[in-house]
């Protein structure tokens, strides 16, 4: 993307400002505001402390014997040297690997990880060959996370922003409290997925958990496969010329299309029935009443 | 929370002791008041293998007096064993509260087992061919070297690290329970069971006893409860999902038998990793890594999911 000066930001409308910045909105229902990665604009997925990587400078690390803060740490310093590619080797289900990671970088971790594996992340891109256990990518704000096997329960709890796909199955609560970005899950999900979801975008390309989308808010979540129940005000809603194309080009770009297509997805909304959905105050209820 | 561990080895035996040992360290983290191993060795047939303590692990510091009280309670334990036609083949102290015999079967285990419980202080930890049940405060490391399991042989096991929730730290309150007076029937416990008193009364007015005020407790006697009534191990998991409320996952042991169980919300965390030879189950995937560092599939059980697994 090429690069945009503040001066000419500030001469453009919000819509033009958001595509400019790398990102797209969309209106999905009277109140979604959806906010899309773009892969391309990861120029502008950087704070201004990070430091200057080069993705073409790799190394390795192996992280036997080591303790979570030695291992993060050290990511912290190879990057300050300029390492722009971090491979980590032999984690064997190390807790909170590659939290907190703030700026661009290219983070592979070879094996299987624990709780919080790389939460709390606003840009890199990171891919694990092996599977994750709980809140894998919780509060992420931008960036790609691959899990090539499967993940465990509260799987990207409360994400804003990127991408988490995972390929294989994931556990129980999915996407619990999704503030936005897309979560996507090759095989199946447990149950509560979507659980108080206020925006973003699901997609299941297996079975569905009991209880699906319960309490949701907002958001979208997409699922290919059976749905065992669906959750407090959570409905099934028409599947878009718009909703199949975004499918399309999410699960083509990692490699999840299912051969016969994205047609038979069911889409699940919010219902908006619940008592938080009643904007009037409590004064004005009385005047009503 | 509470660290929770099982390993079964198909139609073989391994160390089960250290391989134990090793998933209880890893775990350490979720539970660091203490440990305690359920595992099973080759059935000695015609004999028992009773593990009990005759004290709290905090009784020691109650000066000189509670040698000489520890002492008549193991001479009146002896003394019930002889009552009820059970010999002492051999006899090992790992500490000076706990103990643990090889006996001729007696009369009646179940009389017996109540009978030696009148004594105060006294509690049987387990009692089986080839079960060995052992607790105590400390981590898996400590536990394993006072007790002599790294030396251990069998062909399954199951494991606990307990962070004190629901009740005090001490021995009584530490997992595995076994299933009084259930043989060879152990179970460990992630979770809090919100109807316990409920069904502990329910438990009480059948005729059984409860040595704690852990809910974990209620598993084991729950469990008990089933087999006695010609439950098989499989229905009686699938039977608590319905029956016993809050969160939880736990397991269960037998003589040949390890089960799962985790409740309709899922809550409470599990991996497991299975291949021809060898199940392996825990809170974490960072304990099975302590046993199986090379890449392995595992997963995470859904809610409401049971499974058993034959040794």
């Amino acid at each position: 993307m090429a690069s945009v000066s503040d001066a000419e930001l500030k001469k453009m409308t919000q819509d033009e400002r958001a595509k400019a910045l790398g990102m797209t909105t969309e209106q999905l229902t009277g109140k979604s505001l959806y906010v899309e990665f773009d892969p391309d604009a990861e120029e502008r997925f950087t704070y201004p402390w990070a430091p200057d990587v080069d993705f073409n400078k790799r190394t390795e690390f192996d992280c036997d014997g080591k303790t979570t803060t030695e291992v993060n740490s050290q990511i912290r310093e190879l990057m300050r040297e300029g390492y722009g590619t971090i491979v980590l080797k032999n984690p064997r289900g190390m807790h909170s690997l590659g939290v907190g990671i703030l700026s661009r970088l290219n983070l592979i971790i070879e094996g299987s990880t624990g709780y919080f594996t790389v939460g709390l992340i606003d840009g890199p891109n990171v891919r694990i060959t092996g599977r994750v256990g709980w809140s894998c990518g919780e509060n992420m704000m931008s960036g790609t996370i691959m899990i090539e096997k499967n993940a465990g329960s509260t799987f990207g709890a409360a994400i804003r922003g990127g991408d988490l796909v995972c390929r294989g199955s994931v556990g129980s609560r999915t996407g619990i409290d999704q503030k936005g970005g897309t979560i996507i899950v090759g095989g199946d999900t447990g149950a509560l997925s979507g659980f108080m979801m206020q925006r973003g975008r699901m997609v299941v390309c297996g079975n569905a958990g009991k209880n699906l989308g319960d309490s949701m808010y907002d958001g979208t979540i997409f699922v290919g496969g059976e749905i065992k129940s669906l959750g407090v005000d959570a409905v099934e809603a028409e599947l878009t010329d718009l909703d199949k194309k975004w499918l399309t080009r999410k699960l083509t770009q990692y490699g999840l299309m299912p051969d016969k297509g994205v047609d038979h997805f069911t889409k699940v909304v919010a219902g908006k029935q619940l008592w938080n959905y009643d904007n009037l105050e409590p004064s004005e209820k009385k005047l009503i009443l | 929370m509470c660290g929770i561990a099982g390993l079964i080895h198909r139609g073989k035996s391994s160390s089960v002791g250290s391989e134990m040992t090793a998933m209880l360290q890893a775990l350490k983290h979720r539970g660091p008041d203490s440990t305690g191993y359920a595992v099973y060795g080759e059935p000695t047939e015609g004999e028992l293998i009773m593990r009990l303590k005759v004290a709290e692990a905090e009784d020691m510091d109650r000066g000189r007096g509670i040698h000489k009280v520890i002492e008549d309670r193991i001479e009146e334990v002896e003394r019930i064993l002889e009552e009820h036609g059970a010999k002492i083949k051999s006899k090992e102290a790992p500490r000076e509260y706990s103990l643990r015999y090889v006996i001729t079967h007696p009369d009646d285990t179940g009389e017996m087992a109540a009978h030696m419980e009148e004594t105060e202080g006294v509690e049987i930890l387990s009692m089986g061919n080839g079960l060995e049940l052992i607790k105590d405060l400390g981590d898996a490391k400590v536990v394993s070297e006072a007790y002599g399991l790294n030396d251990f042989q069998g062909t399954h096991g199951i494991g606990h690290t307990r962070m004190a929730t629901e009740s005090d730290v001490d021995i009584k309150s530490a997992h595995p329970y076994w299933a009084f007076p259930y043989n060879d029937v152990s179970v460990v416990h992630n979770g809090q069971i919100t109807n316990y008193w409920i069904m502990r009364r329910e438990m009480e007015r059948k005729g059984h006893r409860f040595m704690s005020n852990c809910d974990s407790e209620l598993l084991a006697v729950y469990t008990a409860h089933n087999l006695a009534n010609g439950i098989s191990l499989e229905e009686s998991l699938r039977k608590s999902i319905d029956e016993i409320d809050g969160v939880f996952t736990y397991l269960v042991a037998t003589k040949d038998q390890l089960g799962m169980a985790k409740d309709t919300m899922a809550a409470k965390p599990l991996v497991l990793y299975e291949s021809d030879d060898l199940i392996a189950m825990a809170s974490e995937e960072v304990a099975i890594r302590a046993i199986l560092p090379q890449e392995i599939d595992t997963y995470d059980p859904y809610d409401e999911e049971v499974r058993v697994w034959q040794a």
